[in-house]
């Protein structure tokens, strides 16, 4: 089936080519491993922007424009802002000469091979002679992707996941409440 | 070579704009157009600022270069350009090299989205307002990087103080631009937009701009989003991050030449960028003024005369101006310069009236006119107020605006719920 199969005729051609895949998913590797290898803070975070960045764009990939503008307001232009913020007040010139060290390079590499391993018996299994991601997906047009979001949260029928969204807002509330509680002597 | 010119021409029939068609010809020509234009535009306000401010102050302004200063800012382009481009001994090369492009990359990029009219975009989003909101706070990183890169107090200084600014009133901005994005879901579906054209079209379709929706509401919401504004783009009376009297020049002192010209457009297409999105926001984009109290063939015609009066009145400036040029012989090629200058003008002013090219621009020329009524109270602004002081800035931003916006998303959801929370409260479910 065609990946754009819920389109309506006469729209764009669909965005979700592998070439747009494999670019932006070689450009988020390329960060991913900049990120680690870089000795200077400012770099390293400047590299997992441009991760983050591609990852937004991935998301419009797969026709989820809403996700895309929030992972690029909350992740790009909130988060990694304060991390800049903190970084810039550091001594760049200590921390360039100070030896890097990871004693738990074995664990690491046995990690990621797991992750790795899981990935692609996940990806090859089949069961009762289908696979588990089949070729073709049914995606919304991405001209509704927003009030869809909007409908599965908070619409009467079909919403469902209102409840889960309350309590992580929740959850976002006491992170906020405990920091100002840790931050202030005296309230 | 047919199927190419079938492909060019079968855009004009329709009723998208060029990214919603899929027309990548005419995407292009669009986006080159609103580049020009833009380029011009921060040409235009380089040369009107200082003007402006000149005379507020009561001084003359640039004066040498071309008749009252018309040429100074392509000199001033040139010069920039012809500077020697300084990269510190001791900056961080790359970062130092990137930042003013990350800047401008996220001023100009935003423009993608910016309704100029129904179809006079380069195209529209489902998430128009979102995207126009997270690019421009990526410029934050351009600076933030640009000060620590130079490797001086100064700049370093600077970038703190920007992004703490530009991330504390981003929050009392966002409320602002979600109270009207809850005005646009009253209608029929009760579905709200994100769109930039589909916002304007709910104001169209409500008769009201949503700047005097649920008086005072709208107001309120366009009063803290016009604060905000100045603050997001470091102006002054928020110019802290460049206050030149404490940071010589903030976060851009160590650039110079190229790089700092950079800087500079950057700050201007990024303050036209969030007057376009207070214009579409509150001031109903490229709709004209008393849509629905001056109505019929007569005064559609009156307000589709506007643009060419406009362009006509300003070529009388320049005549007028070129009357009282000095008649000595050094004067001879500027007082020629001018009137040819209002020639041209007038040109375009008559052009702007032939019926087919009225109907066309009309919607252009409002959306146009709305803006630079937004870029004129920058500079008023600049020649107005004192700086603030920091700790000043961040109560305004925390204690003043954010519970503000706060009260009034609540409010705005209530008064716009009003008649189905009264149903509720008596017992009765009305669809």
């Amino acid at each position: 089936m065609n990946p754009a199969g819920m389109i309506p005729a006469g729209t764009n051609p669909p965005v979700a080519t592998p070439f747009f895949f494999y670019l932006l998913a070689a450009i988020m590797i390329v960060g991913g491993v900049m990120v680690i290898t870089r000795k200077n803070a400012v770099h390293s975070a400047m590299a997992l922007i441009t991760t983050l960045l591609a990852q937004a764009a991935l998301y419009l990939m797969l026709y989820a424009p809403f996700v895309a503008g929030v992972q690029i307001i909350l992740y790009a232009g909130g988060i990694m802002v304060l991390f800049l913020f903190v970084i810039m007040l550091i001594s760049i010139e200590r921390a360039e000469k100070e030896r890097q060290f990871n004693k738990q390079w074995l664990v690491g590499i046995v990690a990621a091979a797991a992750l790795g391993g899981l990935f692609i018996a996940v990806y090859t299994t089949t069961t009762k002679g289908r696979a588990l991601f089949p070729e073709g997906r049914m995606t919304y047009g991405e001209t509704q992707n927003t009030q869809q979001i909007a409908a599965l949260l908070f619409d009467r029928n079909v919403g469902q996941y209102m409840f889960a969204f309350e309590i992580a807002s929740l959850l976002l509330l006491v992170a906020i409440i405990g920091a100002v509680v840790m931050a202030k002597k005296r309230i | 070579m047919h199927a190419l010119l079938q492909y060019i021409l079968s855009y004009l029939d329709s009723d998208k704009t060029p990214g919603g068609a899929g027309n990548i010809f005419w995407a292009t020509v669009y986006i080159l157009l609103v580049f020009a234009g833009l380029s011009v535009a921060v040409i235009a306000m380089n040369w009107l600022e200082r003007k402006i401010l000149a005379h507020m102050q009561v001084r003359l302004g640039p004066m040498r270069v071309g008749p009252h200063g018309l040429l100074q800012p392509i000199a001033d382009a040139i010069k920039l350009l012809l500077k020697e481009d300084i990269i510190p001994a001791e900056a961080d090369a790359v970062v130092f090299w990137i930042a003013p492009f990350i800047v401008v990359l996220a001023a100009f990029t935003v423009f993608v989205v910016v309704p100029f009219g129904p179809t006079h975009a380069i195209t529209d989003m489902n998430i128009g307002i979102l995207f126009m909101l997270g690019v421009s706070s990526l410029s934050v990183l351009g600076i933030v990087t640009a000060g620590w890169a130079s490797n001086s107090h100064y700049p370093l200084i600077g970038a703190l103080r920007s992004s703490a600014q530009m991330v504390s009133y981003e929050v009392a901005m966002g409320l602002a631009v979600v109270s009207v994005i809850l005005m646009t879901s009253l209608n029929d579906q009760s579905t709200g937009t994100l769109s930039m054209i589909g916002i304007v079209q709910a104001q169209l379709a409500q008769q009201e701009w949503f700047i005097f929706k649920f008086f005072p509401l709208g107001l309120i919401g366009f009063g803290i989003f016009a604060i905000a504004m100045v603050a997001e783009t470091n102006r002054a009376p928020f110019d802290l991050p460049e206050a030149e009297s404490e940071l010589t020049a903030g976060f851009h002192t160590e650039y110079s030449g190229f790089r700092w010209s950079l800087f500079f457009l950057a700050e201007y297409s990024a303050m036209i960028a969030v007057s376009s999105i207070a214009v579409t926001l509150w001031l109903g984009g490229w709709l004209r003024p008393f849509p629905n109290l001056l109505v019929g063939p007569t005064w559609d015609l009156v307000f589709l005369l506007f643009p060419g009066i406009t362009f006509l009145l300003l070529a009388a400036m320049c005549f007028y101006n070129t009357a009282r040029m000095p008649k000595h012989p050094l004067f001879k090629v500027q007082t020629i310069g001018l009137a040819g200058f209002g020639a041209v003008l007038g040109l375009i002013g008559l052009i702007l009236f032939l019926p087919a090219v009225r109907i066309r621009v009309n919607d252009i020329f409002w959306f146009s006119a709305k803006v630079a009524g937004f870029m004129y109270l920058y500079i008023w602004y600049r020649g107005t107020f004192p700086r603030y002081r920091f700790d000043q800035l961040m109560k305004v931003g925390w204690k003043v605006l954010l519970p503000t916006g706060l009260a009034l998303l609540v409010l705005t959801a209530v008064v716009g719920m009003r008649s189905e929370l009264w149903a509720e409260l008596q017992g009765v479910w009305r669809p």
